[in-house]
């Protein structure tokens, strides 16, 4: 699968409360956390976001709590999927379990705000068509690959558990 | 090669050795979600179609972070917890004037234990390691698939080995040595492995043991373990809700690292806004104004921590500009520090005495931060806007050196006291 989007860059260490702040977990629905997506990080950034975006972020994306709310934010935003240079294990679980698309590219060099970008996420590929760079990700494991396989925990257990 | 404590867990619970890096199933012993994220997990469960949680006596919800229900959308929350575990026999449900915040209650009373694997919905869950369990934090996919089955997927961490000598000098808490580790390693660190505690275990008193393990998913890690010695059996004494067996690492066990600390040479930290790898001696910092000082949370809210602010509280008054909050992590510490006298030193001294809530620690109630404002806090994250607007502060320190901040206004150690 090749999702290609416009780039929207943020740093290292980008926490959950700045994907999204506590006071907003009163509410599951990711239309709603969708509109305070990124807000921690600068009250600014929803209103940059726009469908179909991918986020390149820089080391331990996702650090911080647990709440899943923040993959549901970034999803209620439109964020297609997040590249970043390593993710912290919480998030990185939270993620899979949702079928969200992660992609870790250690190698991961500079890349211009708004830059054309093809990920490829079958070959673990991420392609700067602006700037022509291309970065290579750490393959999935075979597990991990098999949950996403399947649209993450619930229908892939759901496939197991009860034979759906 | 020989096991790591955290291996030994695993390879029980999955029912064959494994090692550092593998993707394993698990039994899980216990499972908890919170106010926050049992809702999802709820919706998890139920969409996975499950009808019965695998054992209602090895489920937890606690309702602590936004309690006493703060607003309406946030009462709508707790009542989705209650109805769901009335539904289902779960007699864990705990709240207001029953409860406490999910990592100082839980431990207090016996339901997680040496040995055991713990799956929480909350990133703090590896507060329990101080134990001997294996317990990590998790989202609510992950608890709704464990509630269902009592199973989870885990991936095997490597293991980070502390050596700990040495004996701690006064105003020096486990919360000094969990911020130099995080200073040490940073806040990614230890990303997929886990921490393992050993040598002079002893030196560091159970209640600080919980501080440590809490805070090792600052450094990233999937937990934080001790091996459960005589303190720690002593306390599960008459507290333990059912068997256990503790365990043990192996001693030939294979490290992917061993960091040596002498807890004689710790000084009062405090983490910098706005990483809790930001650490620096409290001196660095001496001299600057405070509006806010928060005591407790799930880190530092045990009868130690009490204690130490206590001290440094008593007979004094909480400075003009500084809006001081004591939270006990319990009603049992809370009850205590009301016969014990305690919670008069802090009301004397000017102090608000909450009954046990998340609150400020997440920003969510009982203290939230203006923009500019300034916070001196025992909790474990100090990261952007964390208490409030994007624009506070927080830095983290131990209850004694966040005591004597709430005395003089300024960022202080309790030696200038
Ligand atoms: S006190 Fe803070 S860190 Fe601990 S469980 Fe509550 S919100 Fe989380």
């Amino acid at each position: 699968m090749i999702i290609e989007g416009r780039a929207l860059v943020v740093g290292d260490d980008v926490d959950t409360d700045a994907i999204i702040p506590a006071r907003y977990l009163v509410t599951t629905n990711p239309a709603e956390l969708g509109r305070h997506c990124l807000e921690g990080l600068d009250p600014g950034f929803p209103g940059r976001i726009r469908p179909g975006d991918i986020l390149m972020a820089g080391t331990n994306f996702g650090c911080g709590s647990s709440r899943e709310h923040a993959v549901l934010a970034l999803r209620g935003a439109g964020v297609a999927c997040v590249v970043a240079k390593s993710f912290a294990r919480i998030f990185f679980r939270n993620a899979t379990n949702l079928g969200f698309p992660l992609v870790e590219c250690p190698g991961l060099g500079k890349v211009g705000e708004g830059h054309h970008l093809a990920v490829d996420l079958g070959k673990g590929l991420v392609r700067d068509l602006t700037s022509g760079r291309v970065f290579e990700a750490i393959p999935l494991p075979d597990f991990i690959l098999g949950v996403l396989d399947a649209g993450g925990l619930i229908p892939w257990a759901k496939r197991r558990e009860y034979g759906a | 090669m020989g096991m790591t404590l955290a291996e030994v867990i695993i390879a029980r619970h999955a029912g064959r050795p494994v090692a550092a890096g593998e993707f394993v199933e698990v039994s899980v012993d216990f499972v908890l979600a919170n106010d926050i994220t049992a809702p999802l997990a709820i919706r998890a469960f139920r969409e996975l179609g499950a009808e019965r949680v695998f054992d209602p006596g090895r489920v937890a919800l606690v309702l602590d972070h936004f309690t006493p229900c703060k607003d309406v959308r946030s009462a709508e929350q707790c009542r989705v917890v209650r109805e769901f575990a009335r539904s289902q026999g779960i007699p864990h449900l705990f709240g207001e004037g029953r409860g406490g915040i999910e990592h100082v209650l839980l431990p207090e009373r016996g339901l997680v234990l040496p040995g055991e694997i713990v799956v929480g919905g909350d990133s703090h869950t590896c507060t329990y390691g101080a134990l001997g369990a294996f317990a990590t934090g998790m989202g609510s996919t992950d608890i709704g698939y464990a509630m269902a089955t009592g199973r989870a997927w885990l991936r095997v961490p490597g293991t980070i080995r502390v050596e700990l000598s040495g004996e701690l000098p006064h105003w020096v808490t486990g919360k000094d040595l969990v911020l130099h580790l995080i200073g040490k390693v940073g806040t990614s660190g230890a990303n997929w492995c886990a921490f393992e505690f050993g040598g002079n275990v002893g030196a560091l008193p159970l209640d600080d043991r919980f501080t440590v393990a809490n805070m090792a998913v600052e450094a990233g890690a999937t937990a934080g373990l001790f091996p459960p010695d005589d303190e720690a059996l002593g306390y599960l004494r008459n507290r333990a809700s059912r068997g256990f067996e503790p365990v043990y690492p192996d001693p030939d066990a294979d490290y992917a690292e061993v960091i040596e600390v002498d807890l004689g040479k710790l000084r009062p930290l405090v983490a910098r806004p706005h990483s809790p790898a930001s650490v620096v001696p409290v001196e660095e910092l001496e001299g600057i104004p405070v509006d806010q000082v928060v005591i407790g949370g799930c880190t530092n809210g045990r009868w130690r921590d009490l204690l130490l602010a206590a001290e440094v509280l008593l007979g004094r008054k909480v400075h003009p500009g500084v809006r001081c909050i004591v939270i006990p992590g319990s009603q049992e510490l809370h009850l205590r520090a009301v016969r014990e006298g305690l919670a008069e030193a802090f009301l004397a001294a000017g102090a608000v005495l909450s009954t046990p809530t998340c609150g400020p620690c997440l920003g969510g109630h009982m203290g939230v931060l203006a923009a500019g404002e300034r916070c001196v806090s025992t909790t474990n994250r100090n990261f952007r806007g964390r208490m409030g607007h994007p624009d506070s502060e927080v830095y983290l320190a131990n209850p004694a050196v966040a005591a004597a901040s709430a005395v003089l206004g300024r960022i202080a150690s309790p030696e200038e006291l």
